[in-house]
């Protein structure tokens, strides 16, 4: 998380940090996971409902500092938020058409 | 039980009160496997699209059907998580917009 704004991903092309706070159980969750795959976005997960303790508490946090009502998934693309897997405006947020 | 189990007895209860499952197969077997997987780990069926607290009754509302199914479903012709829908949602005759999180975030014990 402490990396740059940007990563070049095999392409070339810069592509802004993507994180999915999500469940392992969610549908919308592995839908937006897949298409992100399909879409060969870089990303990175978390799958709150399989951390226990303290990790869980402070992730827990990290998510409501996003969405307050912290429901998943909370997709964070560079400095957007975008919660619950919504195709256009994931695109609209990496820059794709 | 497995998930066709889940899925037969399921589909007989909650289509007499209007409620069908989803089209999508795959997507319904994996919630209900979901559902399955959260009764072994929590002792009962919460909703798989939500965090849940382990504790039975501080989930009580969400436990599949979740109690705010029945206006999701009269609102957006869809539960939460595309699980249970309308004849029309199924038949492509309202929009299949997102669902919004309707649970109080006071319910939340997080």
């Amino acid at each position: 998380m402490s990396e740059p704004d940007t990563k070049t991903p095999p392409d070339g092309k810069n592509q802004p940090d993507v994180t999915i706070y999500s469940l392992s159980t969610c549908s919308h969750c592995k839908a937006t996971k897949k298409f992100l795959g399909e879409c060969t976005i870089k990303y990175e997960f978390i799958d709150v409902d399989l951390l226990e303790g303290d990790e869980r508490k402070a992730i827990i946090e990290d998510v409501k500092k996003f969405n307050p009502r912290c429901s998943f998934p909370t997709v964070i693309i560079g400095d957007k938020v975008i919660v619950g897997y919504k195709e256009q405006e994931i695109k609209e947020a990496l820059g794709l058409k | 039980m497995n998930a066709q189990q889940l899925y037969d007895m399921m589909k007989k209860v909650q289509e007499a009160k209007g409620y069908f499952f989803n089209t999508d197969r795959e997507r319904v077997m994996e919630l209900l496997e979901s559902l399955l997987l959260n009764k072994q780990r929590y002792g009962y069926m919460g909703c798989p699209c939500r965090l849940l607290s382990g504790n039975r009754d501080q989930d009580r509302d969400i436990i599949c059907p979740c109690v705010y199914s029945v206006p999701d479903i009269a609102e957006f012709g869809s539960c939460y998580c595309n699980l249970y829908v309308s004849k029309e949602w199924n038949e492509g005759k309202i929009p299949r917009d997102y669902v919004p999180e309707r649970r109080p975030p006071e319910k939340m014990p997080f």
